[in-house]
């Protein structure tokens, strides 16, 4: 302790305090910004499955959702909101809900690919929604770029940011990042609408438009940052901010060692 | 301080510094020296590291580091090379003056600032004399000639800022956008015409006039386009508490200026569940459900709506142009 206490007089204790601070951010940064993604094939409904989504729904969903799916006061109708919707939510892990809240977050599923797509057709034979893409609605290798680069920038960057990576919106609720989202859970959210999210649906973004935004989210995923670390890729706040902290504390760490008297 | 000193002169103090090791032991000294040759030698080998780097690398090339991720193996080489050479030398030289040059502290003393009375009559003298010369009092053409040309100098200026002055001197610009009865409404930027019953509940379309690209195209700028973005909202009928105008959406369609009336950024985070639209710049926070009355934030007053009707053919149409002027506030707007 009494070392410790002289040697933060040191001249060069700014920059080891300042260099073990990056360091350390550097770090939480990587851990909280690393994630993997999964995702699930969807399949035709069988007579077998539709029952086994049922036993699930009446087992873990009819509590808030209602036994017939009609809603409580707890949870919305899923009459009509179709399978992409039950996709949607359950292969993220936003349902079942943790606890009520603002928003729902992504966590690990908690239902296996085949339970979900037992859920799924069981929700589907409620009512008319919006279906699961097929693997040929997912097949945008061949899209336009380009395209969707102004599709995206003029539907999603508004909340999800240029770059995907999510922002902020009113009362607790945010976009979030698409970088864990499979393509499969991109479309299934612009059809439905989830949470805060508007519908995209395939009248208005047509299967087409679909495709090129999501070759344009897996081309802004891929991109390496030729800048060296992306800050988040929030633009110009971060950057500033950074530059402002770093640079500035650089800048004062050096003045020190200038103006100090040497031994 | 003391009277003998001259002007500008230092006066010598006594140090109290204490002596440095460098100044006491000739072996500190001559490892300070060395210390500073390897700083400058350092950044030497660094400036020529950078040339090497910037032949040798390729631009395409990435190298993935911990933290960083996907770097740019390039731009990263430059950055370091002409970063730590620059450092290197600056460090080489403040080491040199901290470690081996005279460390006497010394004390400038400071003087009055003002000449003395003889150099001010002088100057004084020579400027009486020259305004004598120059006949300014005698030849009375010429500085009548002189105060016009000055007095009539700053008329450019106000030619150029006229802009700033009364309502008269405004074109109608800030008022106008390309919206008018019967304008086609299309998607932004697919540029296909949209028809109501492709909205679905919840849905959201951002959207401009079928003859804006033609606009652009002429006027070569994005005058137009910076006025007549709007976005559609459809939402239950039964939803909407009120709006700027009678029936004015179309079976719960709207569409609103997504021009935020705050400072005019392009606005479209449509929260679907509470049918708030929340503008990024300053958290200006409207509700579409309610004539995008202002909920929240610095904008001062509501979106302004566009009339909503159909066509012959079905597609949607504006019923008329915006009956306010869209976007931030300006002098002479009305509200």
């Amino acid at each position: 302790m009494n070392s410790l206490a002289a040697k933060r007089r040191h001249p060069s204790a700014v920059l080891v305090v300042l260099f073990v601070g990056l360091c350390l951010t550097g770090v939480v940064y990587s851990i909280v910004g690393s994630a993997t993604a999964a995702g699930a094939t969807p399949q035709q409904a069988s007579q077998t499955q539709i029952e086994r989504g049922k036993e699930l729904f009446l087992e873990g969903c009819a509590s808030c959702h209602g036994i017939g799916a009609q809603g409580t006061a707890n949870g919305p109708t899923l009459v009509g909101v179709g399978a992409a919707a039950v996709d949607f939510q359950v292969s993220t892990g936003r349902m079942p809900l943790a606890a009520p809240g603002g928003q729902a977050k992504r966590k690990p599923p908690q239902y296996t690919e085949e339970e979900t797509a037992a859920l799924a057709a069981f929700v589907a034979t409620l009512g008319p929604g919006p279906e699961i893409p097929s693997e040929s609605d997912l097949n945008f290798a061949d899209a336009d770029l380009a395209k969707g680069g102004d599709l995206f920038r003029t539907n999603c960057t508004q909340c999800h940011n240029f770059a995907g990576v999510g922002g902020a919106l009113s009362n607790g609720a945010y976009a979030p990042g698409l970088d864990e989202a499979t393509p499969k859970q991109i479309w299934e959210a612009m059809v439905t609408g989830p949470q805060s999210m508007p519908v995209f649906s395939n009248s208005t973004l047509t299967p087409d438009d679909k495709r090129k935004i999501l070759k344009y989210i897996e081309y802004v995923r891929s991109s390496p940052n030729p800048g060296g670390l992306d800050l988040g890729r929030l633009g110009p706040v971060t950057e500033g901010l950074a530059l402002f902290t770093v640079g500035f504390g650089v800048l004062i760490g050096v003045a020190i060692w200038i103006g100090a008297r040497a031994k | 301080m003391s009277d003998d000193l001259q002007q500008g002169e230092l006066a010598p103090t006594p140090s109290h510094h204490p002596r440095r090791r460098t100044d006491v032991d000739p072996r500190a000294a001559k490892r300070a020296e060395r210390e500073v040759a390897t700083l400058f030698t350092l950044g030497a080998l660094l400036a020529i590291a950078f040339v090497v780097a910037f032949v040798a690398i390729s631009p395409e090339r990435t190298v993935s580091l911990p933290v960083m991720g996907e770097t740019s193996a390039f731009n990263l080489a430059l950055g370091l090379t002409f970063g730590l050479s620059m450092f290197c030398i600056g460090a080489g030289a403040i080491h040199w003056a901290r470690k081996l040059m005279p460390a006497e502290e010394v004390v400038s003393e400071r003087h009055a600032l003002a000449s003395d009375p003889e150099e001010r009559a002088a100057a004084a003298d020579v400027f009486d004399e020259g305004a004598e010369a120059s006949g300014f009092g005698s030849r009375k053409i010429i500085r009548r000639s002189l105060i016009g040309a000055l007095v009539l100098f700053p008329l450019p200026l106000i030619v150029m800022l006229r802009d700033l002055g009364p309502r008269i001197m405004i074109p109608k610009v800030m008022g106008e956008t390309l919206w008018k009865r019967n304008e086609p409404i299309v998607n932004d930027p697919t540029l296909r015409k949209v028809r109501p019953e492709e909205i679905p509940v919840g849905g959201l379309i951002n959207a401009i006039p079928e003859s804006l690209p033609e606009v652009e195209e002429r006027e070569g700028n994005l005058n137009a386009r910076a006025k007549a973005g709007i976005i559609l909202v459809r939402m239950d009928p039964s939803e909407i508490k009120s709006q700027q105008g009678d029936g004015w959406d179309y079976q719960g369609i709207l569409a609103f200026s997504k021009i935020c009336t705050h400072l005019g950024c392009p606005i479209s985070l449509y929260q679907q569940r509470t049918h708030h639209l929340l503008c990024p710049c300053h958290q200006s926070t409207y509700d579409l459900s309610d004539s995008a009355a202002v909920v929240f934030g610095p904008a001062a007053r509501g979106l302004p709506q566009l009339p909503l009707t159909v066509d012959d053919e079905g597609y949607l149409v504006a019923a008329d142009a915006f009956q306010q002027a869209i976007g931030p506030s300006f002098w002479e707007r009305n509200s």
